[in-house]
């Protein structure tokens, strides 16, 4: 078996290729247009475009689609490749969706680590005052490249875990587009390369926002960056418009909307907003790129008529952040709404009790992305923008926390009186309420303009973010991973490890945010490479020390947690077919679930949550014949 | 619960989609398939909205004049009420186009896939050549890319839709080459109903562009 039978080494190639040819075309254009033939940048924004194509045909993801072109048929083929060993299917293009959301799974693991190591190295810069070895900009490209990073990684783990959980917690054969579903991942691969690569011709210094002017005026990776995202960005459209029909057409007959279990609902909310707001920041980088490019001025103040009129015709920095923050603030629901999601699917499993309030949280996750929609602005209470709109953005933000609410009411339900076990997954869960609950209620503090003011661009925003994106995404993915790890393996995880990494990283976790917190109320700026050791009546480097400390302890925590995996996915203990004694479809069939799913359609004979009532079930995957 | 591994009887539906041959459950049948299709591309619509939308913001967040209000550069009228006509005739011809396979007129639907090709080629080359002046030598443009915002916001939303109108161009070359071969049937057409809504949806997005950068507004004057 050579090498390039790996569908991802193909692409590689192709990648490389791409970005070759795409030089080459750059280069044969400006001679023909009599330039000089080498300018950097044009060679490596078109390369990079090319090498995005590249890398997908050489992955073969295009295959089907460009026969399709010529009027050839080609069957889906489900199953492991007939002619390699079985493994192989996770390194190539593969359209069954249990092994896509593997991949994104593993791929977001393997970018969380790098985008982790990322920020070890500038906490490590950060643990003591004065710059030790790190340069200014280096340190400027390093926490834009950590931020980005991390949304990659996020993006891909909501990815995963929605191709992975939503067909079968709905009993579909596949999603309802499996080509577009192989080509919502293999986007990323080429896009995370392009982001990494960036770092080596030049980076890019203005943190992960790309603010014009700043971004404008930067060194050439931004145009890597750019196009990067743009591919994270076409994967998350094709991703969710997938999930949207799958989630709307194929549940099996008597599963309503309010009978789906619960973390469908999250993952519709998040589809939807995915779906729409990402064209926005692919608007404002694609603007910034033309205007890096070819001088398109959208957000270059320089006016066209000179001593005339000097502001006419000038472009507007804010107008970018308008559009940037019209998707990424939506965005962080993306991230944690899934996550929430997770919280309250897995909540009545360990409580074996019933999920308080379904519809709530089910409209609560609608009402967080509908809401969502219309409070980019308080991002932005020091931009310049018109004093009159912080009011209405800082109402509407206020909203947000109604259906957060809601959400915690309905989990205290959920636990109250219940048979709770405190299993690793649970324990996650736990950790999640309690993390999510810090960075829940620091949002008011952050939403409100008198509060805002002062607290704005300081670390008490690092502290407050960290604290929603870890309590809305980290825990409960890392509850997911244990979770559904017996359901994906067959085989147990060590449950004494996986509990000696939950009492490290949540502990961790708390002084680190409000560690991160604490520094931000003393003075400390976010994004700046070093600080004042006097702040904070000189306590402030015993802080930073303290979150540094805490950072390495969270990695340790991830590490132990990966090698536990690691250790038992061939050879741990058998954990039979359901050994959370859940209801949810998925469980009801073998660990690990064999090629098709469900042997028969699902037939829906019960509410999905009704634990502790004798003799009910939710669904059945008996076929008709057999009853 | 019972889980049953057992072989279940299985009738390979032929009618279904050939594109699905697994064997091994019911596959849903080209209906089901094309309302899943169908229903995909509306939501991509949908999401392609939130683009055009972000870019009608751009223009009406960025033209203003002197005491902020609302502007445009002066452009060729004629030109962009020609291209506008000859874009909106384009779709009648794509609506009969997809009348015609539905009927089982073969000749009228090819003939008519490549008028709407045609007719999108000349929006084309009249909003590259005319509009945009990218061949000086046959007609000079009134604006470039590089003037302030009126360029920046004129070849954005115009260069945005061409390409949207080239994609399209493509597809229906591409449909009319299919159906050509026999590949679309009166009951069997998605790509060709794929292709018309698409086609349309572009052309809907120039009937919103096309007033924002030609109509609405006082003109200004801006020097090159």
């Amino acid at each position: 078996m050579s090498l390039f039978t790996l569908g991802i080494a193909r692409g590689l190639v192709g990648q490389v290729l791409g970005m070759v040819i795409g030089m080459l075309l750059t280069c044969a254009v400006r001679i023909l247009l009599g330039w000089e033939a080498w300018a950097a940048e044009p060679a490596w924004t078109v390369g990079s475009v090319c090498s995005i194509i590249g890398f997908l045909l050489g992955v073969g993801s295009l295959d089907d689609w460009l026969k399709w072109t010529r009027g050839i048929q080609t069957p889906l083929v489900h199953g492991p490749p007939v002619d390699k060993p079985a493994w192989t299917r996770y390194f190539s293009v593969d359209y069954n969706h249990k092994v896509i959301g593997v991949q994104y799974t593993v791929w977001g693991i393997l970018l969380l680590m790098v985008g982790g190591t990322v920020a070890m190295i500038f906490r490590t810069e950060l643990a003591r005052s004065g710059l030790q070895f790190l340069g200014l900009d280096l340190y400027n490209s390093f926490i834009g490249m950590h931020g980005m990073i991390m949304i990659f990684a996020i993006l891909l783990g909501v990815g995963g875990m929605g191709n992975y959980l939503v067909p079968l917690m709905i009993g579909a054969e596949d999603m309802a587009f499996p080509r577009l579903n192989a080509l919502g991942f293999w986007f990323n691969v080429p896009g995370s390369i392009l982001l990494l690569l960036s770092l080596f011709i030049g980076g890019w210094d203005a943190g992960w926002t790309a603010y014009p002017p700043l971004s404008a005026r930067g060194p050439i990776g931004y145009q890597l960056f750019f196009l990067g995202v743009f591919a994270i960005g076409l994967s998350s459209i094709v991703g969710s418009l997938n999930l949207l029909v799958t989630l709307l057409r194929m549940r099996p007959a008597g599963m309503s909307l309010f009978r789906m279990p619960i973390f469908c609902w999250a993952v519709f909310a998040t589809s939807l907003i995915q779906l729409t707001a990402t064209q926005l920041i692919g608007t404002s980088f694609l603007m910034v790129s033309v205007q890096r490019a070819i001088g398109m001025g959208f957000f270059d103040p320089r006016g066209i008529l000179g001593e005339v009129s000097p502001m006419v015709g000038g472009g507007d920095p804010v107008l970018f952040q308008h559009l940037f923050w019209f998707y990424s603030h939506p965005a962080v629901y993306i991230f944690v709404l899934p996550g929430l999601g997770i919280v309250s699917e897995l909540l009545p499993v360990f409580s074996r009790k019933p999920l308080f309030g379904y519809k709530w949280i089910a409209l609560s996750s609608m009402a967080i992305a509908i809401v969502g929609f219309i409070v980019w602005g308080h991002h932005m209470f020091v931009s310049g923008y018109n004093d009159i709109l912080r009011i209405p953005f800082m109402y509407a933000t206020l909203l947000v926390a109604i259906p957060t609410g809601v959400k915690f009411f309905s989990w205290l339900g959920t636990i109250w009186g219940g048979k709770v076990h405190f299993d690793t997954p649970m324990l996650f869960v736990l950790g999640a309420i309690s993390v999510f609950l810090i960075g829940g209620l620091t949002g008011p503090i952050l939403a409100t303009v008198p509060t805002d003011l002062p607290l704005h661009d300081s670390y008490f925003v690092v502290g407050h973010f960290h604290a929603t994106m870890f309590g809305g995404f980290v825990f409960p993915f890392f509850a997911a991973l244990y979770y559904w790890f017996p359901k994906v393996t067959g085989r147990m995880y060590n449950e004494k490890l996986g509990k000696i990494h939950f009492f490290i990283m949540t502990p961790a976790f708390w002084v680190q945010t409000l560690g991160q917190m604490g520094v931000g109320v003393m003075g400390m700026r976010r994004r700046i490479a070093d600080y004042d050791p006097t702040l904070g009546q000189g306590q402030i480097e015993n802080w930073q020390m303290a979150v540094t400390i805490a950072g390495f302890a969270i990695a340790f925590g991830v590490m132990l947690m990966l090698w536990n995996f690691f250790q038992n996915a061939e050879v741990g203990v058998s954990a039979g077919d359901n050994p959370w004694r859940s209801r949810s479809p998925e469980w009801q069939i073998p660990s690990p679930i064999p090629e098709h799913s469900f042997p028969a359609p699902l037939k829906v004979v019960g509410e999905p949550y009704d634990y502790g009532l004798a003799d009910s079930g939710y669904v059945t995957t008996t076929s008709p014949g057999d009853d | 619960m019972t889980v049953t591994t057992a072989e279940h009887g299985h009738e390979h539906d032929h009618a279904a989609d050939d594109h699905h041959h697994d064997g091994e459950v019911d596959l849903p049948t080209y209906q089901e398939y094309t309302r899943r299709n169908r229903l995909g591309m509306w939501l991509f619509f949908a999401s392609e909205a939130f683009l055009f939308l972000g870019l009608l913001v751009t223009r009406f967040y960025l033209w203003r004049g002197p005491h902020g209000e609302v502007v445009r550069p002066e452009l060729d009228q004629f030109a962009g009420l020609v291209v506008t006509a000859v874009l909106l005739l384009s779709s009648y011809f794509m609506n009969r186009a997809e009348v015609s396979i539905a009927n089982d007129k073969r000749t009228d639907f090819l003939v008519s896939l490549l008028v709407t090709a045609g007719l999108g080629t000349a929006f084309l080359v009249g909003v590259v050549v005319w509009e945009w002046g990218m061949f000086p030598g046959i007609v000079k443009g009134h604006l470039k890319p590089t003037d302030g915002v009126f360029g920046a916001v004129v070849f954005g939303m115009t260069g945005m839709h061409a390409l949207h109108v080239l994609s399209g161009v493509i597809l229906i070359l591409n449909v009319w080459w299919l159906g050509r071969k026999g590949d679309f049937s009166s009951e069997r057409h998605w790509g060709v109903e794929a292709c018309a809504i698409y086609w349309h949806y572009v052309d809907l997005v120039w009937i919103f562009f096309y007033p924002a950068i030609y109509l609405i507004g006082s003109t200004i004057e801006v020097p090159h």
